[in-house]
């Protein structure tokens, strides 16, 4: 096969699978909610409950797309496909069996965290280009944490790297088989932690929703937005959430294997085994969303800078000593 | 020509002209925009020069750190929206094109002097080898670079933070 027909196969598969996981995701969020919050309708109406996502986005395609008089047009229109553009991409490095993966890149950990640094533009411009105040606190904010979160996410996966010798993703995962324990058990436990914490701000979930706090900022920098562009903002939350709970998976909690199953199996189990445990960590966050009142601004400004970063850069010291003596 | 060959020149001029709507656009904001468009395809050029490792750095610290940063800067203290008018300046443009001709000048008669059509690195990872060189033959620079950098940050905390002992005396 050509190099650019397996290209366009490679785009076309994410393309397909991106909105499909978006789609589960958000059964999953709508029936935990409404699980944990005791609400009939996601868990009885229609098909009890399982077309709801489907319901959901042909609701916002049949929504008119209102543009604001005073928006600056191009920056605002475009600003939804930065944030989409970014989390999309994220889908080259996520290995689903040691040979299921768009591209196993040797600075995969890298490229995971260079290319989602790219959504804060979207998130700022979209903040400012709506001519709102509401929206630029809100995008003012978003950008504020997403720079204080970047630094423990990066910080938490360098002493993963460290303890596995390689940047690739399937490198890490065949160190974690190599090694009979998932990186969560061996060493990296604490890293795990925070690389949760810090995703679920990067997300702007809920205890870290103070970008978008419905009730003082009315969404904040996705105010002005309707329609399809909502929808955009919206299915990158959820697509954001597969991505960063497969990566979770593959860096902590040994990806696309489970102990004692047969290696030579993999490329028939990898895929569900990954899928599973992506949903299992999408669970948890969702049930975190559904239980946890959020942070204060400044209480979580602390959380990252007084406690998270320190907390990350010691695990690295220990990481590394660690690697020396052994 | 082969198809990369073509890519590049379609690069080259992407780059080029993200690069002169980054100076005349009377926009702020919209320069900031264009010069992540400027980056984005400098990144993409190291890439096809097989040098992942500086094309993702581009990305991370410019595109994701630096622009980030100048847009917060910029929104946090004044933003209007529309065209500024106080950015485009008129003086001295015989100087500026006579600078920047003759750094583009000097630029292109050193690399050509210096590598002309010679091939670097052909094959293998450039990434190991750069991390390789950076802490054996070049360690006691990058060890400088990391205490410069330590500087300009308690330079940077010391300039800001208030002194609440002058604040006391008014001396501020």
């Amino acid at each position: 096969m050509s190099f650019s027909s397996e290209l366009l196969i490679k785009v076309l598969v994410v393309l397909a699978t991106a909105p499909v996981m978006a789609l589960g995701l958000t059964l999953l969020e709508v029936k935990g909610s409404a699980w944990m919050q005791r609400r009939p309708g996601p868990l009885h109406v229609g098909l009890r409950g399982f077309i709801f996502p489907l319901a959901t986005a042909a609701k916002y395609f049949q929504k008119e797309t209102i543009i604001p008089k005073d928006v600056d047009e191009p920056v605002f229109k475009w600003a939804p496909a930065w944030v989409i553009a970014a989390v999309v991409g994220l889908f080259t490095i996520i290995p689903l069996s040691p040979t299921l993966i768009v591209r196993d890149l040797e600075l995969g950990v890298f490229f995971l965290l260079a290319i989602s640094s790219i959504s804060t533009i979207g998130v700022l411009t979209a903040g400012w280009s709506s001519a709102n105040k509401f929206s630029l606190m809100g995008g003012l904010r978003a950008a504020g944490q997403l720079i204080a979160y970047e630094l423990p996410l990066i910080l938490s996966v360098v002493g993963v790297v460290i303890q596995a010798e390689t940047m690739s993703t399937v490198g890490i995962v065949e160190k974690q088989i190599e090694f009979g324990f998932p990186f969560v058990i061996a060493g990296q436990g604490i890293a795990f932690i925070i690389f949760m914490i810090a995703a679920t701000a990067e997300m702007m979930r809920t205890p870290f929703d103070m970008p978008i706090g419905e009730s003082e900022l009315t969404m904040g920098f996705m105010t002005e937005y309707s329609g399809i562009r909502f929808l955009i903002f919206y299915i990158s939350e959820y697509i954001n959430l597969f991505v960063m709970c497969a990566i979770a998976s593959t860096l902590f909690l040994g990806g696309y294997h489970i102990p004692l199953l047969p290696t030579e199996w993999v490329n028939f189990y990898g895929p569900l085994v990954l899928i599973g445990k992506t949903f299992t960590l999408a669970f948890l966050l969702i049930a975190i969303r559904w239980s946890f009142p959020r942070f204060r601004e400044d209480q979580l400004q602390t959380l990252a800078w007084k406690v998270l970063i320190p907390l990350s850069l010691l695990n690295i010291m220990v990481t590394a000593i660690m690697k020396v003596v052994f | 020509m082969e198809a990369i060959d073509i890519f590049s020149y379609f690069l080259l001029l992407l780059l080029l002209l993200s690069g002169i709507k980054v100076v005349t656009t009377s926009n702020v904001i919209h320069a900031a925009i264009f010069l992540v468009f400027t980056l984005a395809t400098t990144a993409i050029l190291f890439i096809l020069l097989s040098a992942e490792f500086v094309a993702l750095v581009l990305v991370l610290v410019y595109i994701g750190a630096v622009i980030v940063l100048f847009l917060f800067g910029v929104m946090i203290t004044r933003a209007p929206l529309g065209p500024n008018a106080e950015l485009d300046n008129d003086q001295n443009k015989l100087f500026a094109t006579l600078i920047s001709l003759s750094i583009f000048g000097i630029f292109t008669y050193i690399l050509l002097q210096t590598f002309d059509s010679t091939v670097v690195i052909s094959e293998g990872t450039s990434t190991k080898l750069l991390g390789e060189i950076l802490l054996s033959r070049f360690v006691f620079p990058f060890e400088l670079v990391s205490f410069v950098l330590l500087g300009a940050l308690i330079g940077g905390i010391t300039l800001a933070r208030k002194d609440n002992a002058l604040m006391d005396e008014d001396q501020i």
